[in-house]
């Protein structure tokens, strides 16, 4: 495979043929913040806070999905991204009744963690505070829609590692909600094989294993990516 | 004699029609593009044409025989606003609520069936004789605002007339 030589941040930086921005950043010790990425499963682009400017680009491009090219020139955090990020987290904070004080996921929690490093002292935004369910009903896990982003990394998780695919979006808007099978309670999803990979893959305290209380939650993301090289490695 | 036999039929009409092959017809749809995933739309709207909604039990069998995940199917048909998980009203009139019926003053309009129908948007009435139902966008922009009467679009819709012409269609006898 070719190699790639780009310009990430002021800093020359060389990368494989196909690979992502964010790769390439990463590998050379940049850090773009994500949200809905996690390593193991595909992409889909949907938060937009790895979005960064390219040069030639009046768009910004997600670095999780751009593929790097020669030459290229990336900016990953300039004011103008900085702000953008920024917004975006208001707007996720906005969208649902995020809590951290009374949150499962306080301080292990990938939101929250954003927040900080992106300096988010406030919401300027009115908050929607819409009533959302919680979903009690499986045995070993919850999950609470008021700590949802949306970031489909369960939907994911649980289609591409678990190949159960329990999980789905419905609706659409604010109203959009994750799901188990036909819209049943956890407990009733027949598909669902209680493997807990929907756990480890939520950014948030959305997806939560049951008699876990304030701060108590240890999450291991890397699982999945560890399931994936494994499976590469037997086969 | 006579009034026995003429009973009969109108009594089943009325309750679900025990030998419906509305069923056959949905697995032929799904036959004909041969259970392939990617049909999942097709197959819904033939569902949706027929039923008038689509229940939990039929979308359950249209994940099970396109090889679905059942969340994928409630995904889709969450989705689109033209599907609907709930039985309609004898009666439907959905109102345009895009952009150009919006400037035209469909949120007026909207307000003012609600008012005289006592239905609050997106509900269909304890009687379940009539749907207020809103719509983005019929891209009849040209003639907006635009209503939709129980599959017939009214163009330049007025307040009035058109509350009207609910009245007639709710009682037939003008009573």
């Amino acid at each position: 495979m070719a190699a790639k030589t780009l310009t990430i941040d002021g800093t020359l930086v060389s990368a494989r043929e196909g690979e992502s921005i964010l790769e390439a950043a990463r590998e050379a010790g940049i850090t773009i913040p994500t949200l809905c990425h996690l390593d193991g499963l595909s992409e889909v682009g949907a938060c937009r806070l790895c979005l960064v400017e390219l040069t030639g680009s009046r768009r910004l491009q997600p670095a999780c999905l751009t593929p790097v090219a020669e030459g290229m020139e990336v900016r990953t955090s300039t004011e103008r991204l900085r702000e953008h990020r920024r917004a975006i987290v208001e707007l996720l904070f906005a969208e649902r009744g995020h809590v951290c004080a009374v949150c499962v996921a306080s301080g292990a929690c990938e939101l929250q963690d954003l927040a900080a490093r992106l300096g988010v002292t406030h919401v300027r935004y009115d908050y929607l505070a819409p009533a959302c369910t919680v979903d009690i009903s499986h045995p070993r896990f919850g999950i609470d829609h008021h700590r949802c982003v949306l970031c489909t990394r369960c939907v994911r998780a649980c289609d591409e590692v678990e190949g159960v695919h329990t999980w789905d979006v419905a609706g659409r808007g604010t109203a959009a909600r994750v799901i188990t099978d036909l819209h049943v309670p956890w407990g009733q999803a027949t598909s669902c094989t209680s493997c807990g990979k929907c756990l480890h893959a939520c950014p948030t305290g959305a997806i939560f294993q049951r008699g876990s209380s304030v701060a108590e939650l240890k999450r291991d993301p890397g699982v999945i990516a560890l399931v994936v090289a494994a499976r590469k490695e037997r086969w | 004699m006579v009034s026995p036999s003429a009973a009969a039929p109108a009594q089943r009409d009325r309750g679900a029609p025990p030998a419906d092959n509305r069923l056959k017809i949905v697995e032929a749809t799904m036959k004909r593009h041969q259970y392939r995933p990617d049909a999942l739309i097709e197959v819904l709207h033939k569902a949706q044409e027929l039923y008038g909604h689509l229940s939990p039990e039929l979308l359950a069998l249209v994940a099970r025989r396109l090889h679905l995940p059942p969340s994928r199917v409630y995904g889709v048909a969450t989705f689109y606003h033209f599907f609907s998980l709930a039985p309609q009203g004898e009666h439907t009139c959905t109102v345009c609520l895009g952009t150009a019926c919006y400037v035209k003053g469909a949120a007026t309009l909207l307000a003012a069936l609600e008012a005289a129908s006592g239905l609050r948007a997106g509900t269909t009435s304890a009687d379940g004789r009539l749907s207020l139902l809103t719509a983005r966008c019929l891209g009849a922009c040209g003639i907006a605002p635009a209503v939709v009467l129980d599959g017939t679009v009214v163009g330049h819709a007025a307040v009035e007339p058109l509350v009207e012409r609910l009245r007639a269609l709710l009682n037939p006898a003008g009573a």
